[in-house]
This record gives C-alpha cells, sequence and structure tokens, in this order.
C-alpha cells in the first residue's frame, strides 16, 4: 500500500489538486472544487452525502451506479466529475416530490420489484430515462432496454412489470408477475 | 485510478495544442473506455483533454449524399437519428447490439472506433500483453483464448476488436475524417484498423496527435437488403463472439452488390472483399451465401478454446445473408 501510494505520487503531475465546478443536484445548485480524478459516482456519494446511488462494479458493467445527467441515464462510475460541470444530475434521491413518490417509485413498491434493493435506485433512474427516451413499446424492447441495470437476486420479472405499468399508464398491483 | 492534470478544450484548435507533443496526453470523449482503463491501471495518462464540448456533435447530410456524423454524436443519438434508421439501419441495429442503454448515452462516434480490445490480459497487468507491454509476450497464446481471433492473428497478438458499429461501417466503405498539426484527411475505413503484426500496440493508423472529427457514410445504404447479426453469451449487455454486418444489392433474384464484414475474429473488423466480388452476379440464395462463408474462413485458424468460432462464423454468415435477402425494410 504504501509503495503504491508512493508509485501514485512519482507519477502524478504536477497539477492543480482541485477544480472549481457547479452542478445542479437534485434541482439544487452547487458549488464545489473536484479532483479531476473524482468521477461523478465518487462525487455524488462521498461529498455531497447521497448515497443512494449504488456503486456495484465501478466499470460499466452493472448499472448499479445509473443516475439522470441533463435527463438522460447514464453510469456515473464511468463519467468525470468535472467533466459534468454545468449539468443538471438527478438522483434517486431527488425523484419522489416531498413525500410523494415518483411513478417509477411507486411501481417498484407495487409490484415488489427489488429484494435486497441495492440494484434499485440504478434500475429506477435507469426506467425513468427509458420512459422518456420513448424507445421501448413491447415487454421485450423493455428487457432489451433494461439489460444496463444487473439484478443479483433476480427481481427482473418484477422489475419489468413495474416499468410495464407505468409505460401502460397502468399500475395495478395485481399484475405482479411472482404472486409470491 | 493515478493523478492526471485535466483541461477542457474549447476549439479543436486547441484541442490539438493539448495533443502535440504530449505523449502520454489522451482524448476524453464519453470516457466510457478510457475511464474504465485508467481504472484498471491499463493505460496512464498523465493528462486528459476534455473533447466533449467541441462542435462535432451533429449529423449532417454530405454533398455526396451520405451523412457526416459527428465524432462526439453519441451512439444513441446516432442509432436513433431518423436519417440513419431508414437509410443506414445496418448501421443503426448495430449500434443498438453493442453495450447497454446507459453506455450508449454516453458513448461517441469517435470513441467507439478507438475502443480497445476486451482480451482479457490485456486488461490483467498481472500477465504479460505485448499490446499493454511490448515485449512481455501474449498470454491470451497457449492461455485461455475464447473470445480470440480466427483471422488475421500474429504471433504477438491474438486479440479481436470488439466494437459492433464498426463491423457495420467496415461493411458501408465509411470514412473517417481526421485532423491534426498537418492539416485534415481522410482515412478508408479499412485503413483505420491494423492487424497485430508485429506491433499490437498500435491499434490503429490514426496518429498520436491526430483527432477524428467525423465520419462519413457514403450514400449508398443498403437499407433494402441489410441486417447485422450479432452472437454472443448472452442475449444483450454483452461482446459479440462473432458478429455479421451482411448487405445485398439484388436484382431478378441475382446479386448485383454485396459487402460483407465481420466482428469478434480479428484484430480490425473483417471485410473481404474477394467474397463480396465472388457473390456478384450469382443467384441470392443459400448455395452463394455458403460458398462466401468459405470463402471469407478459407484462411482461419483457431487456437484452442476459440476453435468453435470457425463454425460458428460460417453459420452466421449463412444465416445473416439469408436475413439480408430476405428483409425489405428494417
Ligand atoms: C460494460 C461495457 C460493455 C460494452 N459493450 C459493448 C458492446 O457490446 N459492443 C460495443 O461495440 N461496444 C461496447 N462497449 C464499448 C463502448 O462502445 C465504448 O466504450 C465506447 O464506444 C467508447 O466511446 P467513448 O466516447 O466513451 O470513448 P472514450 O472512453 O472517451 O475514449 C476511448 C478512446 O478513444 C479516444 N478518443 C475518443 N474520441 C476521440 C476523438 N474524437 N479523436 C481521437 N481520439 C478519440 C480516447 O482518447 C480513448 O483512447 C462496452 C463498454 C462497456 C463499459
Ligand atoms: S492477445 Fe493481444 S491483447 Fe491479448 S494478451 Fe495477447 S498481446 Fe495482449
Ligand atoms: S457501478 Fe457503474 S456500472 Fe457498475
Ligand atoms: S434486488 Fe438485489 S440486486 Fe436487485
Amino acid at each position: 500500500m504504501d509503495q503504491r501510494l508512493a508509485e501514485l505520487r512519482d507519477t502524478a503531475p504536477a497539477v492543480p489538486d482541485r477544480i472549481p465546478i457547479s452542478l445542479v443536484v437534485n434541482g439544487v445548485e452547487k458549488r464545489m472544487e473536484v479532483a479531476a480524478w473524482t468521477t461523478l459516482l465518487d462525487l455524488l456519494r462521498n461529498t455531497l452525502d447521497l448515497p443512494g446511488t449504488k456503486k456495484g462494479c465501478d466499470h460499466g458493467q452493472c448499472g448499479a451506479c445509473t443516475v439522470l445527467v441533463d435527463g438522460r441515464r447514464i453510469n456515473s462510475c464511468l463519467t468525470l466529475a468535472v467533466m459534468k460541470d454545468g449539468c443538471e444530475v438527478t438522483t434517486i434521491e431527488g425523484l419522489a416530490t416531498g413525500d410523494v413518490l415518483h411513478p417509477m417509485q411507486q411501481a417498484f413498491v407495487d409490484h415488489d420489484a427489488y429484494q435486497c434493493g441495492y440494484c434499485t435506485p440504478g434500475q429506477i433512474c435507469s426506467a425513468v430515462g427509458l420512459i422518456s427516451e420513448g424507445q421501448a413499446r413491447t415487454r421485450e424492447e423493455i428487457r432489451d432496454l433494461m439489460s444496463g441495470n444487473i439484478c443479483r437476486c433476480g427481481a427482473y420479472p418484477n422489475i419489468i412489470a413495474a416499468i410495464e405499468g407505468v409505460l401502460g399508464g397502468t399500475a395495478p398491483a395485481q399484475a405482479k408477475e411472482d404472486p409470491a | 485510478m493515478r493523478a492526471f492534470s485535466y483541461s477542457r478544450a474549447e476549439s479543436v484548435a486547441d484541442a490539438l495544442k493539448g495533443v502535440v507533443g504530449h505523449g502520454e496526453t489522451k482524448v476524453v470523449a464519453g470516457g466510457t473506455n478510457l475511464l474504465d482503463l485508467m481504472k484498471a491501471d491499463v493505460m496512464r495518462p498523465t493528462r486528459l483533454v476534455d473533447i466533449t464540448r467541441l462542435p462535432l456533435n451533429r449529423i449532417e447530410e454530405t454533398a455526396e449524399g451520405g451523412l457526416r456524423l459527428g465524432a462526439l454524436v453519441t451512439n444513441a443519438d446516432t442509432a436513433h437519428d431518423e436519417r440513419v434508421r431508414s437509410r443506414y439501419p445496418m448501421l443503426s441495429r448495430a449500434i443498438l447490439a453493442g453495450a447497454s442503454a446507459q453506455l450508449r448515452n454516453m458513448a461517441t462516434n469517435g470513441g467507439n472506433l478507438l475502443q480497445r480490445t476486451r482480451c482479457y490480459y490485456f486488461y490483467d497487468t498481472g500477465t504479460p500483453c505485448n499490446k499493454r507491454e511490448p515485449g512481455s509476450g501474449c498470454g491470451a497464446i497457449g492461455g485461455v483464448n475464447r473470445i480470440h481471433a480466427i483471422l488475421g492473428a500474429s504471433e504477438h497478438c491474438i486479440a479481436t476488436h470488439p466494437s459492433d458499429m464498426c463491423v457495420a461501417l467496415a461493411a458501408l466503405a465509411a470514412e473517417i475524417r481526421v485532423t491534426g498539426p498537418r492539416g485534415e484527411r481522410t482515412i478508408p475505413f479499412e485503413a483505420f484498423h491494423r492487424l497485430p503484426g508485429d506491433a499490437p500496440q498500435i491499434d490503429t493508423n490514426l496518429a498520436p496527435d491526430e483527432i477524428v472529427t467525423a465520419i462519413d457514410l457514403p450514400a449508398r445504404g443498403f437499407a433494402a437488403h441489410s441486417t447485422y447479426l450479432k452472437v454472443r453469451d448472452r442475449q444483450s449487455y454483452a461482446f459479440a463472439l462473432v458478429s455479421v454486418a451482411a448487405a445485398l444489392e439484388i436484382e431478378d433474384g441475382k446479386v448485383t452488390a454485396a459487402r460483407l464484414a465481420l466482428g469478434g475474429v480479428a484484430h480490425k473488423p473483417w471485410r473481404d472483399q474477394a467474397a463480396e466480388e465472388a457473390l456478384v452476379g450469382r443467384p441470392a440464395d443459400a448455395g452463394s451465401f455458403a460458398v462466401a462463408a468459405e470463402a471469407v474462413l478459407r484462411d482461419a485458424r483457431g487456437f484452442g478454446h476459440n476453435d468453435f468460432k470457425i463454425d460458428l462464423a460460417r453459420r452466421a454468415i449463412l444465416r445473416a445473408l439469408q436475413d439480408a435477402a430476405a428483409s425489405e425494410t428494417p
């Protein structure tokens, strides 16, 4: 570890430690200084105290870190915070209006679309992005366009049902795939 | 990730100034490949030039009747563009077969061309790899090589190029527009990516001080008869084991023009012009397509775990050509 730190120091170029940026996060403007190598994910979780966005793989392979940037879903683990200077970021913490859940959050509750819940914030943000992209019409299309979100618990049938409910404008709890 | 310095280019000239003469400098666009490789300690730039604010984010008509895809247009916006969809459905399909919706929202056209191999040894800094560390050897030859090349490999590297989009671009005979300190130039798609030879560390013929500004699609889009077939371990969000971009023009049941390119089989998107030419004038049927498949794979060679790819490629070519012949509209 010490050797590794020393190595990092040796190869580090002389750079200003911190770069000023501003972001609108869940509707609130935030000004801060960040290191160039801070990912948007780490900024949200560690600096802005918004731990709802999860770190699964940190390599773009699981979707747990999905957030909306200027309304589009992206993997926050493969994005540098400095690169998003001036953007609007919405995380799972920003979807509800007061105590009223976002329709997608409500649909996940109604359809019991999670087990351990670790992938859920990413699934919900991704599903919100999917709806606004307007490319998914059928169940097959939803499945394909949600493939960037892995669920280790395998809650997929209920996740897809929740999204179908919102997409179809109906979110009946009875539409659950798995009655257990 | 190791420390690095960061600057944001405000213009193309600014970006070139940032890149020129800085061996350890990399431009960053979507970041989905570069940041991943930096986290894995495979790539270690000491400076990043952020090019995302450059005005290379448009899709425009060309004078020749084709489309110019800006280097910074995202893969998602390209695939969903109405003109791309209707005139180049094979390209749209190929892009949508790659990565995930989130990644495609970040990934750019320029970055997609320049993404690096997914060879496991390339990613594992504890093993030898001539691409990562020239002269250290190749972990995949004699190692686990299920995802590796069956065509055009060398004794120094048997990696494959992982892109889906690039396979369709090869079949369309796109051109890459680049700019650098020596001015602008256009690189035919075939000449953009390289075979490994004895210098697998060099993926493409883009000079280190040049940047990609756009991809030009020729007018001919093969919209009536084309397809992209991707075979992989899971149905979505997985790289290709073998993929095929197939495009035909057919008159009175006879092939009048053909394009055939493969992904997942070589260090570059593998287009076979001899096989294409051999199809011209022949009936658009399974018999002709089987001959074409044999021709593409005449020099194919496996390395053990990937031997199955030869048969898989043969069948995939046959099916893709049949699907292309049958398709009227995407
Ligand atoms: C989990 C995962 C799964 C994936 N699955 C697939 C898949 O199935 N199929 C597929 O095709 N792809 C897949 N990808 C790869 C993805 O398509 C690429 O990472 C993406 O296209 C790269 O684009 P980018 O803009 O993010 O590039 P960056 O990461 O920003 O850059 C990549 C490289 O290109 C250089 N570069 C970028 N733009 C320019 C430019 N204009 N001029 C010169 N150099 C430039 C950078 O310096 C860097 O070296 C996957 C990626 C991940 C993480
Ligand atoms: S196949 Fe190429 S990239 Fe993979 S270990 Fe060998 S030299 Fe490296
Ligand atoms: S943490 Fe970002 S995709 Fe897994
Ligand atoms: S609910 Fe446990 S990972 Fe999805």
